[in-house]
């Protein structure tokens, strides 16, 4: 267990570096002017140039990708052009924003995915099948900034019952558990659950219906087990995979939800990098996006080790 | 038919399969009894009704088939058994071996924690109790170094072991009759020797009534008191061993008989059967063989024959016979 754990960390070194240059690369192969966002159309030529060799914009690529990386690597992700402040610090209380979003929405798609999921593997075929089976597929289809507005209107316009917009009292900072905050994020995180929800449902409804149809569960029957005992025996045998689609479903949420961020204005990650797109803020951009595709690969990494923990035949064979 | 309690005694069982379009009729009109500690093999080629007879002793059948006829297993009626009744008959009354050990245990638990449910479902003993006979059980069936193979998992271990883990299980509550469905055509021949060999010593050892499903002749040789030859869903002859091997009536065992690789020995060619089974929704009118039958008149094609007494314990249906 111990050993697969850091076997698998080592695999991530080489994804790390990968994705790191990806992401340099892409915010320089963009078209448009970092400077142009911060300078006057009229400034000096000395002035650009000024600036350029201030943000390091003078010297050739691979120079350019070597020093952002070594200051990455001691947590300096540079200046926000736009505010000012240092990357990191935005980035941390973003992705915080970010974090508590997406799993207050994956817990809840997992677990309406997983009902759903098992009623529809476990009664194939009836009209139980059919309505779980049409919820999931809405919930694949639906667009969720449209989903977002649509709740929107009816619990914050029509309602009154809870805010439309915000992430709490204490702004993007603040945090604290308690109604006060848990009102703002039940609207956003509903919105952000129904995808990962279908996604689950379907996946668990096909789970179920392969080991319902495998002979061990016929022979479990055999032996005497009562129905609850057999479907003990279904969920365990469920879980990894479940559990992986849960995690990769949880890893696409830390990153994509630029929209409903950005509907809701939840001050995420995705909020951030909206902002930062409009205002060509280079740094908090390309930090951004370095941030999120070392959460995704971080939680693969996790969902590897957990799942070997629970299927005895990952790490064994 | 001395003995006036038979272990199980099916009477005029069918079994028909409502999925899909047309209704298949498995098993059409099965008598069978089986004395206590007697073993009886069902023989028959693939889709006979053999192991769906066998089945119909749990009610191991998919939502929506029908079961006509009674079925009596230790005094109790199996068909008018609930659900919860019906849980508790099996494993401690009449408990199964399956075909496939690989397919039919739960690839993520361990043997041990799969034997220890089954005890524990039962019978209300601690963990360590039930942990305890699970490793006896495993001695009994001589699985070498046990309390480690206890702690592993089916993909760890090899087929024959797996069957020997099998029947384990399938005798953790002590049952009073056992189901075999074909237990050792999975596996290797040396080991199919040493499983038949094993249910034999079992057998002898716990007093159980057995059923061995199996298609090949040598096999039910080897393990049966008594032969019941099965043919699209009916019973066609039924005897002792020695006079099944000896001295087979119905024309189906007989060519089954010449059909063995063994005798092909010395000749060229291997003698088969000709023609196919016939499709189970769609059954000719008269005797089901009929169409494959060398002897077959004109009155087999429009009658059914009825199973009769012939010789001292011996049962066959053939026109020839009636």
């Amino acid at each position: 267990m111990l050993a697969y754990g850091l076997k698998r960390l080592l695999h991530v070194i080489p994804v790390a570096i990968g994705v790191s240059i990806v992401c340099f690369m892409l915010i320089h192969i963009a078209p448009g002017d970092p400077l142009a966002a911060i300078l006057p159309s009229d400034a000096s030529a000395e002035l650009q140039a000024e600036m350029r060799s201030f943000y390091g914009l003078d010297k050739p690529l691979p120079v350019q990708y070597a020093l952002w990386a070594w200051r990455a690597l001691h947590g300096d992700l540079g200046v926000s052009i736009a505010s000012g402040r240092p990357v990191l610090g935005e980035i941390l209380s973003a992705s915080i924003n970010s974090i508590i979003l997406a799993v207050a929405a994956t817990m809840i798609g997992f677990t309406f995915g997983a009902v759903l999921g098992f009623l529809a593997g476990v009664f194939r075929g009836t009209w139980i099948d059919r309505i779980a089976s049409a919820i999931s597929m809405i919930g694949v289809s639906v667009p969720h900034y449209w989903l977002g507005m649509v709740l929107v209107i009816v619990f914050s316009v029509r309602l009154g019952w809870l805010p439309a917009m915000g992430g709490g009292p204490g702004g993007s900072d603040g945090k604290a558990v308690g109604w006060d905050y848990l009102r703002y994020l039940i609207l956003p995180a509903i919105t952000m659950s129904v995808i990962p929800m279908g996604i689950i449902a379907r996946t668990i409804r096909s789970l179920v219906a392969d080991i319902l149809a495998q002979d061990f569960t016929q022979a479990l029957a055999a032996k005497g087990l009562l129905t609850g005992q057999i479907m003990r025996h279904v969920i365990r045998n469920a879980a990894p995979t479940a559990i992986s689609v849960m995690g990769l479903q949880l890893g696409y949420l830390l990153g994509g939800s630029i929209l409903i961020e950005t509907v809701f204005s939840w001050p995420g990650t995705g909020f951030l990098l909206n902002g930062a797109i409009f205002s060509r803020d280079l740094p908090v951009l390309q930090g951004t996006i370095l941030v999120l595709a070392m959460f995704f690969v971080l939680v693969n990494l996790v969902v590897d080790v957990l799942q070997s923990a629970i299927d005895p035949r990952i790490q064994r064979s | 038919m001395t003995d006036p309690a038979p272990m199980i005694d099916i009477r005029n069982l069918s079994v028909t399969f409502n999925r899909g379009r047309k209704p298949v009729k498995a098993v059409n009109g099965v008598s069978l009894s089986v004395r206590p500690g007697e073993v009886v093999a069902l023989l028959g080629e693939s889709g006979s009704g053999k192991s769906v007879t066998m089945r119909s002793l749990l009610r191991l059948h998919p939502a929506g088939t029908t079961i006509e006829g009674t079925m009596t297993v230790a005094g109790r009626d199996v068909t008018g058994l609930s659900k919860r009744e019906l849980g508790d008959l099996r494993g401690p009354i009449v408990s199964m071996v399956f075909q496939e050990p690989r397919l039919a245990l739960d690839p993520v638990y361990t043997l041990g924690r799969q034997i220890e449910e089954t005890i524990m479902r039962h019978e209300k003993v601690s963990r360590a109790e039930a942990s305890a006979r699970a490793l006896a059980l495993f001695r009994k069936v001589r699985i070498p170094s046990p309390e480690r193979r206890l702690k592993n998992y089916p993909h760890e271990m090899s087929g024959g072991m797996l069957q020997r883990s099998m029947i384990a299980m399938a005798l953790a509550c002590n049952p009073k009759v056992l189901l075999a469905d074909e237990p050792t055509t999975a596996l290797d021949a040396t080991v199919q020797i040493q499983i038949l060999l094993l249910i034999r010593d079992l057998q002898r050892e716990y007093g159980l009534s057995v059923i061995f499903v199996t298609h090949d002749i040598g096999v039910a040789a080897e393990v049966a008191d008594r032969i019941a030859v099965m043919y699209a869903g009916r019973i066609v002859e039924e005897g002792t061993v020695s006079e099944i091997i000896h001295a087979p009536k119905h024309p189906y065992t007989q060519g089954l008989l010449g059909a063995r690789v063994e005798l092909a020995h010395g000749r060229d060619r291997l003698i088969t059967i000709p023609g196919a089974p016939p499709d189970l929704t769609n059954m000719p009118s008269g005797c089901a063989f009929s169409p494959r039958c060398p002897v077959a008149s004109e009155p087999c094609h429009t009658r059914v024959p009825e199973l009769v007494s012939q010789g001292e314990a011996g049962r066959v249906a053939c026109i020839q016979y009636a």
